[in-house]
């Protein structure tokens, strides 16, 4: 496989005496969609800075699409599309005047910057408004205009912070697709996120971040099989008293959290349903449903910072 | 540590933006109307009664600018007060707006250094600044051929002339230091009023103040009359801290020719020169070459430590 497109080595920064970063290490395969994922606070933000040179690193060093965003800032800035956390435009401007003045900003020849922009916002469904001042805008549609300004400039890499915060559900799906089809142009992405469920649905691959640090690194598939050691998660429904022992005695039962009062989730080493369902009849409960529940990304994450308080 | 490419790239783009925002912004017609209508009112209404003058003094056209018409205070009155409000307008919002409207890391995300953001917003608003007062400078001109009926001379032209840079240069000052408050505060509304602070204290209290400071840090020894000098001395250089001070006495030598000095004169001094009699332009520029080179100086010195401070500034809102 050829050099990583995003590479950091020990990246680390400290504000005063708070560390943001830690050791950061991370390689990033052109082509990927991955995903730092991580609770506020625990340091995606400032990696994303550092690695686009906005933030000078306490020590360690970066390169991104081959140059080193601390002294050749403008090199990478050139290949690399970013779409902050709560994006921002000028609100008294139409969509298209926001577009030619980054255009210019980021020196697309003149004679090329009307078509891209004709382009890029079409691509992104926003070539009706574009005269419209942003300040008509809905949250989705500013978004979208970020991915149009990355579009526009032909980005080799899109960073994306916090892409799908504050959107609903409708939006969220039509953005995640976006994401896609521009993975499918070979466009190199990282995408910051707290949500879960969306990094799982398009992220190749995903680092866990916590307190400035990289938990863990690698697919989805594969973290789910690590962490939650091939588990089975089955939920059941199920009224009575002391329940939770019950189940607990059954052989292979690896853990049994109570969720609500009557749902209860059920780790185990083998699908147990039988099993489980003959023990909460024994022990006088009322069975009401037992279901395989699909292990999650949330699984993993939670029961990852979980440990990492305990060990705290 | 060096960094590759230019840190100017990006400069004119940012100065278009700029100066089209600064042109076109309701804030800045409201300003402009204000400008104009107490410019040229002033302006206008000192005209009838320089008109008796155009026999006896060589440079009419210059009373235009300087004469007060009571209630009316001279066009150069209005300008010292009008040209920090229009210059804080025009600055104290610059960085921190970006801030606010979250655009500053999409910016700064694009090809170019944040010296290009700063040095381009700092030169639109000098240029805006540069053509309302130009504009202004005409006007009060025109009218003056209008009214009097004659042309200005060279010298009068060229006194104007200097007299308009130096408003440009105090300006200048006033844009600097509402850009140096709006890169320290993060609300608008507070760099405009530490603006609007400092400008109250120079524009009002800082002829209050002199005094007071120059008696207590050089007063005057009754038993020595050459102590009273030093006083008045140092009373100026003290009142010169304000640009107020610095603008009005460029303004004095440039548009009052018959101005020989703008301290005290010993009566041996004035030995052998002819009361009354102006100065050529020349020898008026070197009276006041300090000033200028003081308010250009201070535009330098607060533009560098906004600069600094911007530099150092986390992207992150």
């Amino acid at each position: 496989m050829s050099e990583a497109i995003i590479i950091a080595e020990q990246l680390t920064k400290a504000y005063g005496r708070a560390i943001a970063v830690d050791h950061l290490d991370l390689a990033i395969e052109q082509g990927e969609v991955f995903g730092l994922l991580g609770p506020n606070g625990a340091g995606k933000t400032t990696t994303i800075l550092m690695l686009l040179g906005l933030t000078e690193p306490t020590s360690g060093r970066a390169r991104v699409a081959g140059f080193d965003p601390l002294r050749q800032p403008l090199e990478v800035k050139r290949r690399v599309g970013y779409m902050p956390d709560q994006v921002g435009f000028y609100d008294n401007l139409s969509g298209l005047v926001n577009l030619r003045y980054t255009a210019r900003l980021s020196g697309i020849p003149a004679g090329e910057i009307e078509s891209r922009i004709d382009a890029a916002l079409s691509r992104v469904g926003l070539a009706e408004v574009a005269a419209k001042a942003v300040k008509t805008y809905s949250r989705g549609m500013r978004q979208r205009l970020a991915i149009a300004e990355i579009l526009m400039k032909q980005a080799q890499i899109a960073i994306l912070d916090e892409p799908t915060g504050g959107l609903d559900p409708q939006a969220t799906r039509e953005f995640l697709e976006l994401i896609r089809s521009l993975k499918h142009d070979g466009m190199t992405i990282l995408l910051s996120s707290h949500l879960l469920d969306l990094v799982q649905s398009v992220c190749d691959r995903v680092a866990l971040f916590n307190a400035g640090r990289l938990g863990l690194i690698g697919r989805v598939d594969d973290l789910l099989r690590d962490v939650l050691g091939g588990s089975h998660v089955l939920r059941l429904e199920a009224t009575g008293h002391g329940l939770d022992d019950a189940i607990r005695a059954v052989p292979g039962v690896k853990r049994v959290s109570v969720e609500q009062d009557i749902v209860f989730r059920i780790e185990t080493s083998d699908d147990l349903r039988p099993e489980i369902a003959r023990a909460v009849v024994r022990a006088g409960g009322g069975l009401i449903s037992i279901a395989a529940g699909h292990a999650s990304l949330e699984e993993v994450y939670t029961r990852y910072f979980e440990g990492v308080r305990d060990a705290a | 540590m060096r960094r590759e490419g230019s840190a100017l790239s990006g400069v004119g783009t940012v100065l278009l933006k700029e100066l089209a925002d600064n042109l076109t912004s309701t804030r800045m017609r409201l300003l402009e109307l204000l400008i104009f209508v107490t410019g040229a009112g002033a302006a206008y209404s000192t005209i009838g009664a320089v008109k008796d003058q155009i026999s006896e003094y060589p440079f009419v056209f210059l009373l235009i600018f300087t004469t007060a018409h009571e209630p009316l205070p001279s066009f150069v009155g209005f300008l010292g007060f009008l040209i920090p409000i229009v210059a804080i307008a025009l600055g104290f919002d610059a960085v921190n707006s970006e801030f606010n409207r979250r655009t500053m890391s999409r910016i700064l995300a694009q090809p170019i250094y944040r010296d290009a953001l700063l040095i381009g917003k700092f030169l639109a608003g000098l240029l805006t600044l540069a053509v309302v007062l130009s504009a202004l400078w005409l006007l009060v001109l025109g009218l003056g051929i209008l009214l009097l009926g004659l042309p200005p001379n060279t010298d009068e032209v060229l006194r104007g002339f200097a007299f308009l840079i130096a408003a440009i240069a105090y300006g200048g000052v006033w844009l600097a230091l509402a850009m140096l408050f709006s890169v320290i505060f993060r609300s608008a509304a507070t760099a405009a009023l530490a603006g609007l602070a400092v400008w109250l204290l120079f524009a009002f209290f800082w002829e209050m103040l002199v005094p007071i400071v120059t008696m207590a840090v050089a007063p005057p020894d009754p038993y020595d009359p050459l102590s009273a000098l030093r006083t008045i001395d140092v009373g100026m250089d003290i009142s010169r801290i304000s640009p107020n001070t610095l603008f009005s006495e460029a303004t004095l030598a440039f548009l009052s020719p018959t101005t020989r000095a703008l301290g005290p004169v010993l009566s041996s001094q004035v030995q052998g020169s002819i009361r009354g009699a102006p100065l050529p332009l020349a020898d008026s520029l070197m009276m006041v070459w300090p000033q200028l080179t003081a308010l250009l100086a201070s535009v330098i010195l607060l533009f560098v430590i906004a600069y600094v401070l911007f530099q150092r500034q986390e992207v992150r809102a």
